[in-house]
């Protein structure tokens, strides 16, 4: 009997072990997703929380980096190896698939993320600020 | 272990407000997840992870920050006013981890993701295409006229940028 059976009685404890192996399971099954998700959120609350908007162009890349993490992960299959043919007919390879789509996901990103960078310096010409609650303030005087 | 690093880099980015160090930063989160694209057998997602996320980004957003502000201002906001952005964040984190439960677990070789048109690329890319990069193959192949409509998007993005800056309207800018 160890010392949480004697804190908790053996019914508990069995619980509680079991808990943990099911604790266990889940985040060994799929650590990659669920790390890309706490990324997302990180990089989301950063966007939503932040008022400077170079922060929040920051802060979408950083969910839109971590999406692609989630996408490589579903597309790899343990013991492959990196797409490029090689010789050997039994050879594993990864999904090439999400490879695909993700290289163009980085190239649009860097497309959006210059725009939006260039409406924040054009912001910046026009109210001299790149904070949003002073751009706000600015918009209520004006009217 | 990366992803612990990930995850650090991603508090700094979110905790700091000299712009500089922030920027920085996010150059290295790039880096760092470039190299855990490489540990998944991405290689070319790496290359092109390290060379524009690392790079390009990285000279875009500072020439924006030499054009606008180097210092994020404390915000006025206080903690309460920031609690909405967290719940909402925690929310749909927990939604999607919700959506993610019955995803098969990671690296299953019988996932659908894994049986249902990739074996086609793998099986029929020597014979048809014959470039052994079968990511080259379906990019530039394939998928071809997606990769056309990526360099519209682009070009689009382009005209964008330089019509916001005014490239061809000479503006008063002394005002």
């Amino acid at each position: 009997m160890n010392a949480t059976e004697l804190v908790m009685g053996s019914d508990a404890a069995l619980f509680m072990s079991g808990m943990n192996a099911y604790l266990l399971d889940f985040l060994a099954t799929g650590y990659n997703y669920w790390m890309a998700i706490v990324l997302m959120m990180i990089g989301f609350y950063i966007t939503l929380a932040r008022s400077n908007l170079v922060k929040k162009i920051i802060g979408l890349n950083l969910f839109q980096t971590a999406m692609f993490l989630l996408y490589i992960s579903i597309g790899n299959v343990v013991d492959g190896g990196v797409p490029i043919l090689t010789d050997n007919p039994d050879a594993l390879y990864s999904n090439p698939l999400p490879h695909v789509l993700i290289l163009t996901a980085i190239v649009v990103g860097i497309a959006t993320t210059a725009l939006g960078l260039a409406l924040a310096v054009r912001i910046h010409e026009a109210y001299g600020t790149i904070e949003e609650d002073e751009i706000l303030d600015a918009e209520a005087g004006d009217s | 272990m990366l992803f612990a690093f990930l995850i650090a880099t991603a508090l700094g980015i979110a905790y700091l407000r000299h712009l500089f160090a922030v920027v920085m930063l996010a150059g290295m989160f790039s880096l760092l997840s470039a190299l855990l694209l490489l540990s998944m057998d991405a290689a070319d997602v790496a290359f092109t992870e390290a060379a524009v996320g690392a790079g390009i980004a990285t000279i875009l957003m500072l020439s924006a920050m030499a054009l606008t502000e180097r210092q994020e201002k404390p915000s006025n906001r206080s903690m309460l006013e920031r609690l909405p952005a967290l719940a909402v964040a925690g929310a749909f984190g927990a939604l999607l981890i919700y959506a993610m439960l019955d995803a098969p677990p990671f690296g299953d070789p019988f996932a659908p993701a894994q049986t249902h048109v990739a074996p086609y690329y793998i099986e029929q890319t020597a014979r048809e295409i014959d470039v052994p990069n079968l990511v080259t193959a379906i990019l530039a192949s394939y998928r071809g006229f997606d990769t056309l409509g990526e360099v519209v998007v682009i070009f689009t993005a382009g005209i964008g940028v330089a019509l916001l800056l005014g490239g061809f309207v000479a503006r008063d800018r002394s005002k």
